[in-house]
């Protein structure tokens, strides 16, 4: 269970978050929406700690993960229980395609035989959609919506027990991004994961949500059950999955 | 009172830089004896250092060496000291002029490097994807890249030495009319065991130094293309800088008494 109780975070004079409440129970699959520059990639980043939240404590199962140091065996037991899905792919440009699928089985506690490593790298580009072809490619030979696959296989190579997402589905055609969606919502119903994705896409949201939570405005402005999304009752929520431009969301920002 | 608070917030921020590399480096040390290591990362620094710096190490030396030959000629000319031009040369070269050039080059070809690509890796959020990949960017970047510049520098500077060295016999021989037995010995016998160990330890130094600069600035790039020129620019000035000062202070150390 991720729990987040008034996490603050501001840059500079820039006051990003200002106070979210959030909990996301084991096992769910929570999407956040909300626009551009909100602070969802930077909320995600504060639970795994690349972030230090200014204010707020957040914890997951209970412990409270916001003090944990870089590379004491607690912060390293947390971050092995992660997968990430970076906004911007984050493929490490030095190593092919497979070594980037498979870096956390090549080195480290989880460490197993280069052979059987690969094997599961090409195991799980099938999952996302790329061909064996792409394996020893490396990320600089790819489109963009291919690094985003790649970057999704990484963050799922090891069977994480909690996978956050960064808009999986920004730049994928409308195929592929159903292709992603299944995968998403198959990682939550059959390994039991907790997801927490971001996205923009509105098919995306009914297509994996358990939960969504809608960020604006620094604070969480509305959660429930993906279920009653439609009927929130919520302005904000209203507005942005209409798509109008009029209303409480302004356009400049 | 202006001034002195301007000197004053300027002496303070210096003292916080020395302050934040000083304990960067001893962080960077304290994994040596910290596993997990990783060899292949270490592997690949010591040929990207080592093996692909050799020609630009060569070309440096071997000119040096040929301009100190005609420089000790010229000048020693005046007084009619010509036939000194191999000692003079060997420990020129030796004692100063290889480690320096040596290590000024690696921090042109080097620092820059090294600090682009962890620069560039920390903006594509790359060494966040590291840390989320239970891998300490420490373990993994920083330490094989300075432990492969301190080990394979003092290789690179006493090739340097032998080719500048060589650079000099060139000249000598074929320009001034040297005899080359004779100019060989010279500069065999004149050498002694402490001025090769002087530019060894010399390169050494002048190695970590130019590696942890990158490693530093790199590590503390800001964002976007702009922050990954800023990070290269000031790695190379400081890893310059300091490999200029640490030279003073060792050569003071080794050749005062
Ligand atoms: N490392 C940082 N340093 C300074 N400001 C930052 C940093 N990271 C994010 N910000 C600022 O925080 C705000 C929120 O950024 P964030 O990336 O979380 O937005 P987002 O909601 O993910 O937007 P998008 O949907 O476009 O990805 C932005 O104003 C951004 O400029
Ligand atoms: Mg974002």
């Amino acid at each position: 269970m991720i729990d987040l109780v008034d996490v603050h975070k501001a840059f500079g004079a820039n006051r990003v978050l200002t106070g979210v409440n959030l909990t996301l129970r084991k096992g769910r699959s929570m999407v956040i929406i909300g626009g551009s520059g909100t602070g969802k990639s930077v909320l995600l980043k504060c639970v795994l700690g690349l972030v230090q939240p200014d204010k707020g404590a957040i914890s997951v199962d209970g412990t409270d993960v916001t003090n944990l140091r870089q590379g004491t065996p607690e912060r390293d037991a947390f971050l092995a229980r992660f997968g990430m899905l970076f906004q911007g792919s984050a493929l490490f440009d030095s190593l092919p395609v497979w070594q980037n699928v498979a870096f956390r089985l090549l080195r480290g506690s989880l460490k197993k035989p280069r052979a059987e490593a690969r094997e599961i790298a090409a195991e799980k580009l099938r999952r996302v959609g790329l061909s064996p072809d792409v394996a020893d490619l490396f990320p600089a030979e790819l489109s963009g919506g291919m690094q985003k696959r790649v970057g999704l296989a990484r963050a799922i190579a090891t069977e994480p027990e909690i996978i956050f997402f960064d808009e999986p589905t920004t730049g994928l055609d409308p195929i592929m991004a159903g292709v992603i969606n299944d995968l998403i919502r198959g990682i939550t119903s059959e390994m039991g994961s907790t997801a927490m994705t971001i996205t923009h896409d509105m098919s995306s949201v009914r297509a994996i949500a358990d939960e969504v939570a809608m960020l604006h405005d620094g604070m969480i402005q509305w959660t429930g059950p993906a279920g009653e999304m439609d009927n929130s009752g919520d302005p904000c929520v209203a507005q942005f999955i209409s798509g109008r431009a009029e209303g409480p969301i302004e356009t400049v920002r | 009172m202006n001034v002195l608070a301007i000197i004053g917030r300027a002496v303070l921020a210096m003292l916080a830089a020395v302050g934040r590399v000083t304990l960067f480096a001893a962080d960077t040390v304290s994994h040596l004896g910290r596993p997990p290591y990783y060899p292949r990362e270490f592997a690949q620094a010591l040929v990207q250092i080592g093996y692909f710096s050799l020609p630009v190490v060569g070309l440096t030396t071997i000119f040096t060496g040929g301009a100190l030959a005609l420089q000790i000629y010229a000048g020693g000319a005046r007084f009619s000291a010509e036939a000194v031009v191999p000692q003079i040369v060997a420990i020129g070269m030796v004692r100063e002029l290889g480690p320096v050039l040596v290590g000024l080059m690696i921090a042109a070809r080097v620092t820059s490097s090294i600090a682009a690509e962890i620069a560039t890796m920390k903006v594509t959020e790359q060494i966040d994807a590291l840390i989320t990949l239970s891998t300490n960017p420490a373990k993994y970047l920083t330490l094989p890249r300075v432990l492969a510049a301190t080990v394979v520098m003092p290789f690179l500077v006493g090739v340097g030495d032998i080719i500048g060295i060589m650079g000099g016999y060139l000249v000598g021989v074929e320009r001034l009319g040297f005899n080359a037995g004779t100019y060989l010995r010279n500069t065999i016998d004149f050498l002694e065991p402490l001025d090769v160990v002087s530019s060894l330890t010399k390169a050494a130094v002048f190695g970590f130094l130019a590696a942890l600069m990158g490693c530093y600035f790199g590590m503390r790039s800001g964002r976007g293309a702009q922050g990954v020129g800023r990070a290269t620019k000031g790695a190379v000035v400081a890893a310059s800088v300091l490999i200029l000062a640490a030279n003073f202070v060792l050569t003071e150390l080794f050749f005062s008494a």
